[in-house]
Protein backbone atom coordinates (compact mmCIF):
# COMPACT_ATOMS: atom_id res chain seq x y z
CA UNK A 1 0.00 0.00 0.00
CA UNK A 2 2.74 2.39 0.96
CA UNK A 3 4.54 1.81 -2.32
CA UNK A 4 1.40 2.50 -4.34
CA UNK A 5 0.91 5.81 -2.58
CA UNK A 6 4.53 6.81 -3.16
CA UNK A 7 4.19 5.99 -6.86
CA UNK A 8 1.01 8.06 -6.94
CA UNK A 9 2.84 11.06 -5.50
CA UNK A 10 5.58 10.55 -8.08
CA UNK A 11 3.03 10.60 -10.90
CA UNK A 12 1.43 13.71 -9.40
CA UNK A 13 4.80 15.46 -9.27
CA UNK A 14 5.49 14.58 -12.89
CA UNK A 15 2.03 15.78 -13.90
CA UNK A 16 2.68 19.21 -12.34
CA UNK A 17 5.90 19.46 -14.27
CA UNK A 18 4.30 18.20 -17.49
CA UNK A 19 1.36 20.57 -17.05
CA UNK A 20 3.67 23.56 -16.75
CA UNK A 21 5.75 22.35 -19.68
CA UNK A 22 2.64 22.16 -21.88
CA UNK A 23 1.92 25.80 -21.01
CA UNK A 24 4.70 26.85 -23.37
CA UNK A 25 2.31 26.92 -26.34
CA UNK A 26 -1.27 28.20 -26.46
CA UNK A 27 -2.29 25.13 -28.44
CA UNK A 28 -1.28 22.59 -25.78
CA UNK A 29 -1.88 24.67 -22.70
CA UNK A 30 -5.38 23.30 -22.18
CA UNK A 31 -4.07 19.75 -22.12
CA UNK A 32 -1.38 20.85 -19.69
CA UNK A 33 -3.93 22.25 -17.29
CA UNK A 34 -5.90 19.01 -17.47
CA UNK A 35 -2.80 16.89 -16.80
CA UNK A 36 -1.85 18.97 -13.76
CA UNK A 37 -5.43 18.83 -12.46
CA UNK A 38 -5.54 15.03 -12.83
CA UNK A 39 -2.25 14.72 -10.99
CA UNK A 40 -3.67 16.82 -8.19
CA UNK A 41 -6.81 14.71 -7.92
CA UNK A 42 -4.65 11.58 -7.84
CA UNK A 43 -2.50 12.96 -5.00
CA UNK A 44 -5.54 13.97 -2.96
CA UNK A 45 -7.44 10.72 -3.54
CA UNK A 46 -4.42 8.61 -2.60
CA UNK A 47 -3.84 10.59 0.58
CA UNK A 48 -7.48 10.08 1.41
CA UNK A 49 -7.37 6.34 0.73
CA UNK A 50 -4.37 6.10 3.04
CA UNK A 51 -6.58 7.82 5.61
CA UNK A 52 -9.42 5.36 5.27
CA UNK A 53 -7.14 2.34 5.51
CA UNK A 54 -5.58 3.67 8.70
CA UNK A 55 -7.72 3.73 11.80
CA UNK A 56 -9.02 7.26 11.69
CA UNK A 57 -12.09 8.36 13.65
CA UNK A 58 -15.18 8.68 11.47
CA UNK A 59 -15.79 12.25 12.52
CA UNK A 60 -12.45 13.35 11.00
CA UNK A 61 -13.32 11.62 7.73
CA UNK A 62 -16.78 13.15 7.58
CA UNK A 63 -15.46 16.64 8.21
CA UNK A 64 -12.84 16.21 5.50
CA UNK A 65 -15.29 14.84 2.94
CA UNK A 66 -17.74 17.66 3.62
CA UNK A 67 -15.01 20.28 3.37
CA UNK A 68 -13.76 18.83 0.08
CA UNK A 69 -17.25 18.61 -1.42
CA UNK A 70 -18.20 22.16 -0.47
CA UNK A 71 -14.81 23.51 -1.57
CA UNK A 72 -15.07 21.88 -4.99
CA UNK A 73 -18.58 23.15 -5.64
CA UNK A 74 -17.84 26.72 -4.54
CA UNK A 75 -14.61 26.77 -6.54
CA UNK A 76 -16.43 25.69 -9.68
CA UNK A 77 -19.25 28.19 -9.16
CA UNK A 78 -16.94 31.13 -8.55
CA UNK A 79 -14.71 30.32 -11.52
CA UNK A 80 -17.71 29.99 -13.83
CA UNK A 81 -19.10 33.35 -12.84
CA UNK A 82 -16.01 35.56 -12.82
CA UNK A 83 -15.57 38.27 -15.47
CA UNK A 84 -12.24 38.19 -17.27
CA UNK A 85 -11.54 41.75 -16.14
CA UNK A 86 -11.89 40.52 -12.56
CA UNK A 87 -9.33 37.77 -13.02
CA UNK A 88 -6.54 39.44 -11.01
CA UNK A 89 -8.87 39.78 -8.01
CA UNK A 90 -9.91 36.14 -8.25
CA UNK A 91 -6.35 34.87 -8.51
CA UNK A 92 -5.49 36.95 -5.43
CA UNK A 93 -8.40 35.45 -3.54
CA UNK A 94 -7.48 31.89 -4.48
CA UNK A 95 -3.96 32.68 -3.42
CA UNK A 96 -5.32 33.83 -0.07
CA UNK A 97 -7.07 30.47 0.39
CA UNK A 98 -3.80 28.62 -0.25
CA UNK A 99 -2.02 30.81 2.27
CA UNK A 100 -4.83 30.35 4.78
CA UNK A 101 -4.64 26.59 4.37
CA UNK A 102 -0.88 26.66 5.01
CA UNK A 103 -1.34 28.77 8.12
CA UNK A 104 -4.10 26.64 9.65
CA UNK A 105 -2.14 23.51 8.86
CA UNK A 106 0.76 24.97 10.84
CA UNK A 107 -1.49 25.70 13.83
CA UNK A 108 -3.04 22.22 13.93
CA UNK A 109 0.26 20.48 13.35
CA UNK A 110 1.89 22.49 16.15
CA UNK A 111 -0.59 20.97 18.53
CA UNK A 112 0.31 17.46 17.35
CA UNK A 113 4.00 18.21 17.64
CA UNK A 114 3.67 19.40 21.20
CA UNK A 115 2.39 15.97 22.20
CA UNK A 116 5.27 14.06 20.59
CA UNK A 117 9.01 14.54 20.67
CA UNK A 118 10.17 16.35 17.56
CA UNK A 119 13.41 17.62 16.21
CA UNK A 120 14.12 21.32 16.14
CA UNK A 121 14.47 21.42 12.35
CA UNK A 122 10.86 20.38 11.81
CA UNK A 123 9.63 23.00 14.24
CA UNK A 124 11.56 25.69 12.38
CA UNK A 125 10.11 24.51 9.06
CA UNK A 126 6.63 24.55 10.52
CA UNK A 127 7.14 28.10 11.75
CA UNK A 128 8.40 29.14 8.31
CA UNK A 129 5.36 27.58 6.63
CA UNK A 130 2.98 29.19 9.09
CA UNK A 131 4.47 32.66 8.78
CA UNK A 132 4.68 32.65 4.96
CA UNK A 133 1.16 31.25 4.74
CA UNK A 134 -0.25 33.92 7.04
CA UNK A 135 1.49 36.74 5.15
CA UNK A 136 0.17 35.37 1.85
CA UNK A 137 -3.34 35.12 3.33
CA UNK A 138 -3.80 38.70 4.50
CA UNK A 139 -1.51 40.20 1.86
CA UNK A 140 -3.57 38.65 -0.93
CA UNK A 141 -6.81 39.86 0.61
CA UNK A 142 -5.52 43.42 0.77
CA UNK A 143 -4.21 43.11 -2.81
CA UNK A 144 -7.67 41.97 -3.90
CA UNK A 145 -9.32 44.89 -2.12
CA UNK A 146 -6.89 47.29 -3.78
CA UNK A 147 -7.54 45.85 -7.23
CA UNK A 148 -11.25 46.27 -6.60
CA UNK A 149 -10.53 49.90 -5.68
CA UNK A 150 -11.86 49.46 -2.15
CA UNK A 151 -8.61 50.13 -0.29
CA UNK A 152 -6.41 53.14 -0.96
CA UNK A 153 -2.62 53.26 -0.79
CA UNK A 154 -1.32 54.16 2.65
CA UNK A 155 2.24 55.32 2.52
CA UNK A 156 2.51 56.99 5.93
CA UNK A 157 5.66 56.60 8.01
CA UNK A 158 3.74 54.71 10.71
CA UNK A 159 2.68 51.96 8.32
CA UNK A 160 6.15 51.50 6.88
CA UNK A 161 7.94 51.57 10.23
CA UNK A 162 5.52 49.20 11.93
CA UNK A 163 5.78 46.82 8.97
CA UNK A 164 9.56 46.72 9.40
CA UNK A 165 9.23 46.25 13.16
CA UNK A 166 6.87 43.31 12.70
CA UNK A 167 9.15 41.75 10.10
CA UNK A 168 12.00 41.99 12.60
CA UNK A 169 9.83 40.38 15.27
CA UNK A 170 8.97 37.49 12.94
CA UNK A 171 12.67 36.65 12.74
CA UNK A 172 13.57 37.51 16.32
CA UNK A 173 10.77 35.77 18.23
CA UNK A 174 11.50 32.22 16.98
CA UNK A 175 15.17 32.65 17.93
CA UNK A 176 14.21 33.83 21.41
CA UNK A 177 11.72 31.00 21.71
CA UNK A 178 14.20 28.29 20.86
CA UNK A 179 16.68 29.68 23.37
CA UNK A 180 13.94 29.17 25.93
CA UNK A 181 13.53 32.86 26.70
CA UNK A 182 9.79 32.86 25.91
CA UNK A 183 8.20 30.42 28.37
CA UNK A 184 5.02 29.39 26.56
CA UNK A 185 3.92 26.20 24.83
CA UNK A 186 4.68 25.64 21.16
CA UNK A 187 1.04 25.87 20.10
CA UNK A 188 0.47 29.12 21.94
CA UNK A 189 3.65 30.51 20.43
CA UNK A 190 2.44 29.58 16.96
CA UNK A 191 -0.85 31.40 17.55
CA UNK A 192 1.07 34.53 18.51
CA UNK A 193 3.30 34.26 15.46
CA UNK A 194 0.40 33.74 13.07
CA UNK A 195 -1.28 36.86 14.44
CA UNK A 196 1.84 38.96 13.94
CA UNK A 197 2.37 37.53 10.45
CA UNK A 198 -1.22 38.32 9.45
CA UNK A 199 -0.85 41.93 10.57
CA UNK A 200 2.45 42.12 8.74
CA UNK A 201 0.78 40.86 5.55
CA UNK A 202 -1.67 43.77 5.69
CA UNK A 203 0.98 46.39 6.36
CA UNK A 204 3.25 44.89 3.71
CA UNK A 205 0.77 45.43 0.88
CA UNK A 206 -0.82 48.72 2.08
CA UNK A 207 1.92 51.10 0.85
CA UNK A 208 2.23 49.50 -2.59
CA UNK A 209 0.66 51.43 -5.46
CA UNK A 210 -2.53 50.03 -6.99
CA UNK A 211 -0.98 49.84 -10.45
CA UNK A 212 1.92 47.81 -9.08
CA UNK A 213 -0.42 44.99 -8.15
CA UNK A 214 0.86 42.72 -10.99
CA UNK A 215 4.17 42.58 -9.14
CA UNK A 216 2.54 42.03 -5.77
CA UNK A 217 0.24 39.25 -6.95
CA UNK A 218 3.14 37.37 -8.53
CA UNK A 219 5.17 37.83 -5.38
CA UNK A 220 2.39 36.66 -3.04
CA UNK A 221 1.75 33.72 -5.35
CA UNK A 222 5.35 32.74 -5.00
CA UNK A 223 5.17 33.14 -1.20
CA UNK A 224 2.24 30.69 -1.06
CA UNK A 225 4.29 28.26 -3.13
CA UNK A 226 7.16 28.53 -0.69
CA UNK A 227 4.79 27.99 2.24
CA UNK A 228 3.60 24.79 0.54
CA UNK A 229 7.18 23.64 0.05
CA UNK A 230 7.95 24.23 3.76
CA UNK A 231 4.95 22.14 4.75
CA UNK A 232 5.99 19.43 2.28
CA UNK A 233 9.36 19.33 3.96
CA UNK A 234 7.78 18.76 7.36
CA UNK A 235 5.93 15.69 6.04
CA UNK A 236 8.70 14.57 3.69
CA UNK A 237 6.06 14.68 0.94
CA UNK A 238 7.76 15.20 -2.42
CA UNK A 239 4.61 16.09 -4.35
CA UNK A 240 4.08 19.02 -1.96
CA UNK A 241 7.70 20.11 -2.12
CA UNK A 242 7.81 19.97 -5.93
CA UNK A 243 4.45 21.71 -6.38
CA UNK A 244 5.43 24.43 -3.93
CA UNK A 245 8.84 25.02 -5.43
CA UNK A 246 7.50 25.20 -9.00
CA UNK A 247 4.96 27.79 -7.94
CA UNK A 248 7.59 29.68 -6.01
CA UNK A 249 9.84 29.72 -9.07
CA UNK A 250 7.01 30.83 -11.37
CA UNK A 251 6.05 33.64 -9.01
CA UNK A 252 9.58 34.96 -8.57
CA UNK A 253 10.26 34.79 -12.30
CA UNK A 254 7.11 36.75 -13.16
CA UNK A 255 7.79 39.25 -10.36
CA UNK A 256 11.23 40.07 -11.73
CA UNK A 257 9.88 40.19 -15.27
CA UNK A 258 7.23 42.74 -14.27
CA UNK A 259 9.76 44.85 -12.39
CA UNK A 260 12.04 44.87 -15.42
CA UNK A 261 9.17 45.88 -17.67
CA UNK A 262 8.47 48.85 -15.40
CA UNK A 263 12.15 49.65 -14.99
CA UNK A 264 11.87 49.73 -11.20
CA UNK A 265 13.61 47.56 -8.67
CA UNK A 266 11.53 45.20 -6.57
CA UNK A 267 12.55 47.10 -3.43
CA UNK A 268 11.26 50.38 -4.89
CA UNK A 269 7.96 48.79 -5.90
CA UNK A 270 7.51 47.35 -2.42
CA UNK A 271 8.29 50.67 -0.79
CA UNK A 272 5.80 52.39 -3.10
CA UNK A 273 8.36 54.99 -4.20
CA UNK A 274 8.93 56.41 -7.67
CA UNK A 275 11.94 57.75 -9.39
CA UNK A 276 11.64 61.50 -8.94
CA UNK A 277 12.03 63.65 -12.00
CA UNK A 278 14.93 66.11 -11.88
CA UNK A 279 14.05 69.36 -10.17
CA UNK A 280 13.32 72.39 -12.25
CA UNK A 281 12.23 70.34 -15.22
CA UNK A 282 10.18 72.63 -17.40
CA UNK A 283 7.26 71.07 -19.15
CA UNK A 284 7.46 72.03 -22.77
CA UNK A 285 4.38 73.27 -24.50
CA UNK A 286 3.15 70.58 -26.84
CA UNK A 287 1.39 71.23 -30.04
CA UNK A 288 -1.27 68.60 -30.28
CA UNK A 289 -3.11 67.56 -33.37
CA UNK A 290 -6.65 66.38 -32.92
CA UNK A 291 -8.23 63.86 -35.24
CA UNK A 292 -11.92 63.17 -35.78
CA UNK A 293 -13.66 59.83 -35.75
CA UNK A 294 -14.35 59.79 -39.47
CA UNK A 295 -10.74 60.65 -40.23
CA UNK A 296 -9.63 57.81 -38.00
CA UNK A 297 -11.98 55.38 -39.71
CA UNK A 298 -10.73 56.50 -43.11
CA UNK A 299 -7.10 56.18 -42.26
CA UNK A 300 -7.72 52.72 -40.79
CA UNK A 301 -9.57 51.51 -43.87
CA UNK A 302 -6.85 52.71 -46.26
CA UNK A 303 -4.04 51.19 -44.26
CA UNK A 304 -2.48 47.86 -45.08
CA UNK A 305 -1.08 47.05 -41.70
CA UNK A 306 -2.64 48.29 -38.49
CA UNK A 307 -1.38 47.74 -34.98
CA UNK A 308 -3.44 48.21 -31.85
CA UNK A 309 -1.64 48.97 -28.60
CA UNK A 310 -4.07 48.26 -25.77
CA UNK A 311 -3.59 49.44 -22.21
CA UNK A 312 -5.55 48.99 -19.05
CA UNK A 313 -7.84 51.83 -20.12
CA UNK A 314 -9.25 49.44 -22.72
CA UNK A 315 -10.25 46.96 -20.06
CA UNK A 316 -11.67 49.67 -17.79
CA UNK A 317 -13.88 50.85 -20.64
CA UNK A 318 -14.86 47.20 -21.31
CA UNK A 319 -13.96 47.90 -24.91
CA UNK A 320 -12.13 44.68 -25.79
CA UNK A 321 -15.15 43.18 -27.60
CA UNK A 322 -15.64 46.23 -29.83
CA UNK A 323 -11.94 46.11 -30.45
CA UNK A 324 -12.37 42.55 -31.70
CA UNK A 325 -15.25 43.70 -33.96
CA UNK A 326 -13.10 46.49 -35.37
CA UNK A 327 -10.43 43.95 -36.19
CA UNK A 328 -12.88 41.67 -38.01
CA UNK A 329 -14.23 44.56 -40.06
CA UNK A 330 -10.75 45.65 -41.06
CA UNK A 331 -9.71 42.12 -41.92
CA UNK A 332 -12.64 41.88 -44.30
CA UNK A 333 -11.05 44.80 -46.12
CA UNK A 334 -7.73 42.94 -46.24
CA UNK A 335 -6.16 45.10 -43.61
CA UNK A 336 -3.77 43.15 -41.41
CA UNK A 337 -4.42 43.90 -37.74
CA UNK A 338 -2.03 42.97 -34.96
CA UNK A 339 -2.03 43.74 -31.27
CA UNK A 340 1.21 44.78 -29.64
CA UNK A 341 1.06 44.15 -25.94
CA UNK A 342 3.39 45.62 -23.35
CA UNK A 343 4.36 43.20 -20.54
CA UNK A 344 2.73 45.37 -17.85
CA UNK A 345 -0.50 46.10 -19.73
CA UNK A 346 -3.44 45.06 -17.57
CA UNK A 347 -3.57 44.30 -13.86
CA UNK A 348 -1.62 41.07 -13.83
CA UNK A 349 1.03 39.51 -16.08
CA UNK A 350 -0.55 38.59 -19.43
CA UNK A 351 -3.96 39.97 -18.41
CA UNK A 352 -4.47 41.89 -21.66
CA UNK A 353 -3.95 38.71 -23.72
CA UNK A 354 -6.73 36.97 -21.83
CA UNK A 355 -9.10 39.90 -22.34
CA UNK A 356 -8.44 39.91 -26.08
CA UNK A 357 -8.70 36.14 -26.35
CA UNK A 358 -12.10 36.49 -24.72
CA UNK A 359 -13.06 38.90 -27.51
CA UNK A 360 -12.24 36.14 -30.03
CA UNK A 361 -8.94 37.59 -31.13
CA UNK A 362 -6.76 34.78 -32.45
CA UNK A 363 -3.56 34.41 -30.44
CA UNK A 364 -1.40 34.58 -33.57
CA UNK A 365 -2.45 38.25 -33.75
CA UNK A 366 -1.12 39.00 -30.27
CA UNK A 367 2.45 40.21 -30.59
CA UNK A 368 4.93 40.71 -27.80
CA UNK A 369 6.68 44.04 -27.45
CA UNK A 370 10.01 43.01 -29.03
CA UNK A 371 8.38 41.57 -32.14
CA UNK A 372 6.14 44.60 -32.53
CA UNK A 373 9.07 47.00 -32.22
CA UNK A 374 11.12 45.16 -34.82
CA UNK A 375 8.41 45.59 -37.47
CA UNK A 376 7.16 48.98 -36.33
CA UNK A 377 8.14 50.85 -39.49
CA UNK A 378 5.84 48.60 -41.53
CA UNK A 379 2.69 49.70 -39.76
CA UNK A 380 0.65 52.35 -41.55
CA UNK A 381 -1.50 53.18 -38.58
CA UNK A 382 -1.04 52.42 -34.90
CA UNK A 383 -4.01 52.83 -32.62
CA UNK A 384 -3.12 53.39 -28.97
CA UNK A 385 -6.09 52.66 -26.73
CA UNK A 386 -5.90 53.47 -23.05
CA UNK A 387 -2.13 53.24 -22.82
CA UNK A 388 0.19 56.12 -22.07
CA UNK A 389 3.55 55.64 -20.33
CA UNK A 390 4.36 52.48 -22.30
CA UNK A 391 4.47 54.45 -25.56
CA UNK A 392 6.36 57.50 -24.25
CA UNK A 393 9.54 58.04 -26.32
CA UNK A 394 11.01 59.95 -23.38
CA UNK A 395 11.80 56.54 -21.91
CA UNK A 396 14.44 56.18 -24.61
CA UNK A 397 15.73 59.64 -25.33
CA UNK A 398 15.24 61.82 -22.25
CA UNK A 399 17.52 60.80 -19.37
CA UNK A 400 15.81 63.35 -17.10
CA UNK A 401 12.42 61.71 -17.42
CA UNK A 402 11.15 59.52 -14.56
CA UNK A 403 10.21 56.84 -17.08
CA UNK A 404 13.69 56.84 -18.64
CA UNK A 405 14.99 53.31 -19.16
CA UNK A 406 11.60 51.64 -19.21
CA UNK A 407 11.19 49.41 -22.25
CA UNK A 408 8.48 50.90 -24.49
CA UNK A 409 6.52 50.10 -27.61
CA UNK A 410 8.10 52.40 -30.22
CA UNK A 411 4.86 53.52 -31.85
CA UNK A 412 6.51 56.79 -32.90
CA UNK A 413 8.50 54.84 -35.51
CA UNK A 414 5.36 53.88 -37.38
CA UNK A 415 3.86 55.98 -40.15
CA UNK A 416 0.94 57.31 -38.15
CA UNK A 417 -0.08 57.05 -34.52
CA UNK A 418 -3.58 57.72 -33.28
CA UNK A 419 -3.90 57.92 -29.51
CA UNK A 420 -7.36 57.50 -28.05
CA UNK A 421 -7.56 59.49 -24.85
CA UNK A 422 -10.25 60.61 -22.50
CA UNK A 423 -8.48 63.90 -21.72
CA UNK A 424 -5.00 65.35 -21.61
CA UNK A 425 -4.45 63.75 -18.19
CA UNK A 426 -1.14 62.16 -17.47
CA UNK A 427 -0.33 58.48 -17.22
CA UNK A 428 0.39 56.53 -14.09
CA UNK A 429 3.94 57.87 -13.81
CA UNK A 430 2.56 61.42 -14.01
CA UNK A 431 4.85 62.61 -16.79
CA UNK A 432 4.29 64.45 -20.01
CA UNK A 433 4.20 62.14 -23.00
CA UNK A 434 6.57 63.34 -25.73
CA UNK A 435 4.74 61.20 -28.26
CA UNK A 436 1.75 63.54 -28.39
CA UNK A 437 3.84 66.41 -29.73
CA UNK A 438 5.34 64.44 -32.62
CA UNK A 439 4.38 65.13 -36.22
CA UNK A 440 3.03 61.66 -36.96
CA UNK A 441 0.83 61.56 -33.85
CA UNK A 442 -2.78 62.66 -33.59
CA UNK A 443 -5.15 62.40 -30.69
CA UNK A 444 -8.72 61.24 -30.73
CA UNK A 445 -10.45 62.55 -27.63
CA UNK A 446 -13.30 60.70 -26.02
CA UNK A 447 -14.27 57.55 -24.16
CA UNK A 448 -12.52 54.53 -25.67
CA UNK A 449 -15.64 52.41 -25.92
CA UNK A 450 -17.94 54.95 -27.57
CA UNK A 451 -15.22 56.16 -29.92
CA UNK A 452 -14.51 52.59 -31.02
CA UNK A 453 -18.22 51.98 -31.52
CA UNK A 454 -18.50 55.03 -33.77
CA UNK A 455 -15.42 54.02 -35.73
CA UNK A 456 -16.95 50.57 -36.25
CA UNK A 457 -20.22 52.13 -37.43
CA UNK A 458 -18.41 54.45 -39.84
CA UNK A 459 -16.34 51.59 -41.21
CA UNK A 460 -19.51 49.67 -41.99
CA UNK A 461 -20.63 52.60 -44.14
CA UNK A 462 -17.38 53.18 -46.00
CA UNK B 1 22.46 17.27 12.56
CA UNK B 2 19.56 14.85 12.99
CA UNK B 3 17.66 17.13 10.71
CA UNK B 4 20.22 16.93 7.92
CA UNK B 5 20.44 13.16 8.21
CA UNK B 6 16.71 12.85 8.04
CA UNK B 7 16.16 15.27 5.18
CA UNK B 8 19.23 15.06 2.95
CA UNK B 9 17.18 13.52 0.13
CA UNK B 10 14.65 16.30 0.28
CA UNK B 11 17.38 18.91 0.21
CA UNK B 12 18.75 17.47 -3.04
CA UNK B 13 15.21 17.28 -4.34
CA UNK B 14 14.47 20.94 -3.59
CA UNK B 15 17.61 22.09 -5.38
CA UNK B 16 16.73 20.11 -8.50
CA UNK B 17 13.14 21.34 -8.40
CA UNK B 18 14.26 24.97 -8.28
CA UNK B 19 16.37 24.60 -11.41
CA UNK B 20 13.88 22.49 -13.34
CA UNK B 21 11.02 24.78 -12.35
CA UNK B 22 12.80 27.93 -13.53
CA UNK B 23 13.85 26.23 -16.77
CA UNK B 24 10.30 25.06 -17.59
CA UNK B 25 8.54 28.26 -16.60
CA UNK B 26 10.97 30.57 -18.40
CA UNK B 27 9.74 28.92 -21.61
CA UNK B 28 6.14 30.02 -21.13
CA UNK B 29 5.35 32.90 -23.54
CA UNK B 30 4.10 36.23 -22.19
CA UNK B 31 0.71 35.67 -23.83
CA UNK B 32 0.02 32.84 -21.38
CA UNK B 33 1.30 34.48 -18.22
CA UNK B 34 -2.10 34.95 -16.61
CA UNK B 35 -3.16 31.29 -17.09
CA UNK B 36 0.33 30.27 -15.95
CA UNK B 37 -0.15 32.20 -12.77
CA UNK B 38 -3.60 30.92 -12.00
CA UNK B 39 -2.54 27.39 -12.93
CA UNK B 40 0.51 27.64 -10.71
CA UNK B 41 -1.72 29.00 -7.99
CA UNK B 42 -3.89 25.90 -8.31
CA UNK B 43 -0.83 23.67 -8.08
CA UNK B 44 0.17 25.34 -4.82
CA UNK B 45 -3.15 23.99 -3.56
CA UNK B 46 -1.29 20.68 -3.16
CA UNK B 47 -0.96 21.95 0.42
CA UNK B 48 -4.33 20.19 0.75
CA UNK B 49 -2.42 16.89 0.95
CA UNK B 50 -0.70 18.23 4.06
CA UNK B 51 -4.01 19.39 5.51
CA UNK B 52 -5.46 15.89 5.05
CA UNK B 53 -2.40 14.27 6.62
CA UNK B 54 -2.69 16.49 9.67
CA UNK B 55 -6.43 15.85 9.96
CA UNK B 56 -5.72 12.11 10.22
CA UNK B 57 -3.91 12.60 13.48
CA UNK B 58 -6.29 14.96 15.27
CA UNK B 59 -8.03 13.16 18.14
CA UNK B 60 -11.79 12.83 17.56
CA UNK B 61 -12.63 14.89 20.66
CA UNK B 62 -10.32 17.81 19.89
CA UNK B 63 -13.01 20.03 18.44
CA UNK B 64 -10.91 23.18 18.11
CA UNK B 65 -8.31 21.49 15.94
CA UNK B 66 -10.93 19.52 14.01
CA UNK B 67 -12.58 22.81 13.11
CA UNK B 68 -9.32 24.50 12.12
CA UNK B 69 -8.25 21.43 10.14
CA UNK B 70 -11.65 21.28 8.44
CA UNK B 71 -11.37 24.91 7.40
CA UNK B 72 -7.86 24.20 6.12
CA UNK B 73 -9.13 21.30 4.00
CA UNK B 74 -11.95 23.49 2.70
CA UNK B 75 -9.59 26.36 1.76
CA UNK B 76 -7.13 23.99 0.10
CA UNK B 77 -9.88 22.38 -1.96
CA UNK B 78 -11.25 25.79 -2.94
CA UNK B 79 -7.77 26.79 -4.10
CA UNK B 80 -7.40 23.67 -6.24
CA UNK B 81 -10.87 23.47 -7.71
CA UNK B 82 -11.27 27.18 -8.39
CA UNK B 83 -7.73 27.49 -9.71
CA UNK B 84 -7.93 24.65 -12.23
CA UNK B 85 -11.45 25.44 -13.38
CA UNK B 86 -10.73 29.09 -14.01
CA UNK B 87 -7.44 28.29 -15.77
CA UNK B 88 -9.31 25.83 -17.99
CA UNK B 89 -11.89 28.48 -18.78
CA UNK B 90 -9.22 30.97 -19.79
CA UNK B 91 -7.28 28.48 -21.89
CA UNK B 92 -10.40 27.46 -23.75
CA UNK B 93 -10.47 30.98 -25.15
CA UNK B 94 -6.96 30.54 -26.50
CA UNK B 95 -7.86 27.45 -28.51
CA UNK B 96 -7.57 27.95 -32.26
CA UNK B 97 -10.84 29.31 -33.64
CA UNK B 98 -12.85 27.26 -36.13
Amino acid sequence: MHAIIEIGYLIATLSFLGGLKFMSSPKNAKTGNLIAAMGMVLAVVLTFIAAVSATVPYINLIIMLLAIAIGTVIGKRVSDKVEMTGMPQLVSLFNATGGGCAMLLGLVEANQMELATVILGNQILLIAGLVTGAVALTGSIIAERKLAGKVKDRRSKTVIISARLLLGLLFLLPVLYFFGIIPIGFTAFMYVLSLIAMIYGVLFVLPIGGADMPVVISLLNSITGIATAFAGFVYGNKAMIAGGIFVGAAGILLTLLMCKAMNRSLMKVLAGTFKKSKNGQVEEEQEIKEISISETALSLSFAQKVAIVPGYGLAVAQAQHICGQLQQLLEKRNVEVNYIIHPVAGRMPGHMNVLLAEANVDYSRLKEMEEGNENMAQYDTVLVIGANDVVNPAAENNPDSPVYGMPIIRTHESKQVIVMKRSMGKGYAGVQNDLFGLDNCSILFGDAKSSLLEIVNQLKLI
Amino acid sequence: MDFINLHIQEIYFVIFCVFIGIEVIANVPAILHTPLMSGANAISGVILVGAIIVMLRVPADDYLNLTLGGIAVFLGTLNISGGFFVTGRMLKMFSPKK
